[in-house]
């Protein structure tokens, strides 16, 4: 069979639709198995209706190029399903059964991941009427039968003020030997309510897709909405970004390694870190006012400038949160008891990390060089590179270990711009968008990698819009770190990968 | 007589102050205030002033589990020594009666939390049953060393003779006894590195996690019922670490009250200071413990 070629475009690049080739889909399906067996790996698998079929665009990230590949086929109601020679699609062609009532033929285990009614009336993956009530974990689950052998059902309600998600375990004493993840409960059709725009809502509605990762998602979207009018944003505001991109996965990564510190009940730097990622949160509120850094990042550059005196105070407060960090941090990789605990617990290895197709700190702690701000980078990061931070071990270890390596290079990179502001405006206006094209916008948030991606209709509105948070990649991987562990370790696993619900939930 | 039911008394007063001071010891460590020293107090009385919610699957195992806690704890304490001043009850071999009614109270628990029929609760006991099952050798070996060592049978009388009988002729063998019911203290009142209190990850806990159904005033009962059982494992280490005894039962039982709460403030170090252990290997320190005391029985002579 000949190679077909797929569309090359650039993070945060429009191209126009029809220059995307059009496959058939047994094409599509051997071109995407040949670049994922090539080292690429799928950035987005992406349904919208056309006719009487669904058009199912495929979008692939090329490292060694440094760039995307797309390419799209029509399906009608069954397709034979990508997964078994790719097992990166299955969630995403979970997905596509899920919202367009198409089955994908030769799925291992095909069931909904948000429990919500298909986008088009009268079809349905799984044959319910259209009436038919849809309650969520309400569906089949792996069974492990044998004498002992034992399931534990967590949540959708936890212990802890965190998000809902349903875990089943199956359990032989305290050894698991199988975990399924069941989400859903954070649907709201966030997706489908950005189509239509851009308009003054989307980008809040971008900025709320993953609250940890306001800035990430926010960023992701004005750079999809700038490619597709052809605008650029200015230097000055591409480093405001970046700072609060950097300050948003310092103030994650050590509430993590807090947590982290708090979930093997080491206390001393549970607490440290608890204040210490408050004080970081302060340096977004510094930024724009808020502490998540809502409203900050807008199509066409920041809406907030840094005067010289606050870009000082930022630096100075800063420095004096990095010295805690190191004391707390230090005291966590220090103790005995605690390294006791992370190391060897909850392992991937690189070949299942690659399998899955990880994203950010879980595949970096599994060796992987996955990067976004290095693969594709894309705003100021195209000018002042971040060391790509990576551990081999792939367990708790590692994931912590490697947060660690990426709090001390951020806050050097975010020192950095800060000592070399240029001078100019922070905003451009932004105009009308690019009818009949497709956009994909790439971000490394502090979880991984985001992904926005728009097709227009020929007016410059949103035809299609599809959100990919790297929880999407991710959760999985949870899953599969838990084998042969003990069911006490949870917790821990799960803090390592602290995986966003509503990211995935959309 | 008097001193001994004072003793008594004060142990059912000061119980819950125990966890006050392990929490503002932990509070101090992580540079917080840290709540009130008399929060358990305010925390036990507000649950008894509650009303109780019963799950329709429970049973009177489930209601009497608390009961069972805190009346094994009460009489407990009126076999518990503090330090030289003797226990209000005293009998030969009064150590095993001692030893199963901590036993009988966390059988009951254990089936309270059974009752429920909960899988979280399930696991939890099972962990319960299969850590006690190594720690009540090591509580019983200790015993037996200190039995030995006095050549007397009754708990108080050992007690009494602890400095001369023991620390004097063979010091290893009360450090040795010493360290026993440090470990079995750690895990019997669910303490890092055996078990974290804080925690509110149910897969991870093993007391906390078989009480999660208790509410109102049966929780109550069962925070003071731990409070006593907690009361009465420091008072063991203390009577051995403070051998102070004089000819008066009076300072004989302050010294000890001021050892308890020294122990308190060990277990607010210890738990500011480590993480838990995994859980495949408490069973090993576990087996140290029992361990050291059989090593301790060996060594008198």
């Amino acid at each position: 069979m000949a190679r077909v070629s797929l569309a090359e475009l650039y993070n945060g690049g429009a191209v126009l639709l029809a220059e995307v080739p059009r496959l058939g889909w047994e094409d599509l399906r051997v071109a995407v198995g040949d670049e994922v067996a090539a080292g690429n790996r799928l950035a987005a698998l992406a349904g919208r209706p056309v006719g009487d079929g669904i058009e199912v665009l495929a979008v692939l990230v090329r490292p060694e190029q440094g760039c995307l590949a797309a390419g799209r086929a029509v399906v009608g109601d069954r397709f034979a399903s990508l997964t078994p020679g790719c097992p990166q699609a299955h969630w995403f062609e979970r997905e596509l059964a899920e919202g367009w009532g198409i089955v994908p033929e030769g799925h291992p285990w095909l069931k909904p991941i948000r429990f919500h009614r298909s986008y088009r009336p009268g079809h349905d993956a799984w044959g319910r009427a259209d009436d038919a009530p849809i309650l969520p974990s309400v569906t089949d689950f792996f069974r492990v039968d044998g004498e002992e052998v034992h399931e534990v059902a967590v949540g959708p309600v936890h212990a802890g003020v965190i998000e809902p998600g349903h875990f089943r375990f199956s359990c032989h004493g305290e050894r698991v030997m199988h975990l399924e993840i069941s989400l859903g409960y954070q649907h709201r059709g966030v997706e489908r309510a950005l189509v239509g725009g851009p308009d003054r809502r989307s980008v809040h509605l971008a900025e709320t897709l993953a609250g940890d990762s306001s800035v990430a998602h926010a960023t992701a979207f004005s750079q999809l909405v700038e490619g597709l009018s052809g605008c650029q944003a200015p230097p000055r505001a591409e480093i405001i970004r970046a700072v609060a991109l950097e300050l948003e996965r310092l103030a994650n990564h050590v509430g993590d390694l807090g947590a982290l510190a708090g979930d093997v009940g080491y206390l001393p730097t549970l607490s440290f870190c608890g204040r210490l990622r408050g004080d970081i949160l302060n340096l977004t509120a510094e930024l724009c006012g808020n502490r998540f850094g809502r409203n900050l990042v807008r199509p066409g550059g920041v809406a907030f400038d840094l005067e010289p005196e606050r870009v000082e105070r930022l630096a100075t407060r800063l420095g004096a949160a990095m010295r805690d960090v190191r004391g707390a941090v230090g005291m966590l990789f220090d103790s005995s008891s605690v390294m006791a605990r992370l190391e060897g617990t909850g392992a991937l290895s690189a070949a299942q990390a690659v399998e899955l197709g990880l994203v950010g700190v879980a595949a970096r702690a599994c060796g992987l060089d996955r990067d976004v701000r290095a693969e594709l980078p894309s705003g100021m990061y195209r000018f002042a590179q971040v060391p790509v931070s990576t551990w081999h071990t792939g367990d708790v270890f590692a994931r912590a270990w490697v947060r660690w390596l990426e709090v001390q290079r951020s806050s050097q990179f975010i020192q950095d711009r800060l000592a070399a502001m240029p001078k100019g405006p922070t905003r451009v206006d932004c105009r009308p968008l690019a009818g009949g094209s497709l956009a994909v916008s790439l971000v490394e948030g502090w979880r991984g990698e985001v992904c926005h991606l728009a097709i227009t209709e020929p007016a410059g509105r949103f035809a299609s819009y599809k959100v990919v948070d790297p929880s999407f990649h991710n959760w999985m991987g949870l899953a599969l770190a838990l084998r042969e562990q003990q069911i006490s370790d949870f917790p821990l696993c799960n803090k390592s990968f602290n995986l966003s619900y509503c990211g995935h939930d959309l | 007589m008097m001193p001994s039911a004072v003793g008594m008394l004060v142990g059912l007063v000061l119980a819950p102050l125990l966890l006050g001071v392990v929490n503002r010891v932990k509070a101090v460590f992580a540079g917080r205030r840290g709540q009130p020293l008399l929060q358990p107090y305010r925390d036990i009385g507000r649950l008894l002033r509650k009303g109780a919610v019963y799950s329709p699957t429970t049973t009177w195992v489930f209601r009497a589990g608390p009961v069972v806690g805190v009346a094994a704890g009460v009489v407990g304490l009126a076999l518990l020594p503090l330090g030289g001043c003797r226990a209000l009850v005293v009998f030969s071999g009064d150590f095993m009666l001692l030893i199963y009614l901590l036993g009988t109270a966390r059988f009951f628990v254990v089936l309270a939390a059974l009752d429920t029929g909960s899988a979280f609760e399930g696991m939890g006991a099972s962990r319960e049953v299969a850590f006690s099952a190594l720690a009540e050798p090591a509580l019983l070996l200790a015993m037996a060393a200190l039995v030995r060592a006095t050549g007397m049978r009754s708990l108080s009388d050992a007690m009494g003779k602890v400095w001369s009988d023991v620390w004097l002729p063979s010091m290893p063998v009360a450090v040795l006894v010493a360290a026993a019911l440090a470990v079995v203290l750690l895990a019997e009142n669910a303490r890092i590195p055996f078990d974290d209190p804080n925690t509110h990850l149910e897969l991870t806990m093993i007391h906390e996690v078989m009480v999660l159904d208790h509410s109102g005033p049966d929780f109550g009962l069962v925070l003071y019922g731990s409070a006593l059982k907690g009361w009465i494992f420091a008072g063991l280490l203390a009577g051995v670490l403070v051998p102070l005894r004089t000819g008066s039962p009076w300072l004989n039982a302050g010294a000890a009250v001021v050892g308890i709460f020294a122990v308190a403030v060990g277990v607010g170090v210890v738990e500011s200071s480590m993480a838990r252990l995994r859980l495949v290997r408490v069973p090993q320190l576990l087996v140290g413990a029992g361990v050291m005391a059989a090593l301790a029985v060996l060594l008198v002579r």
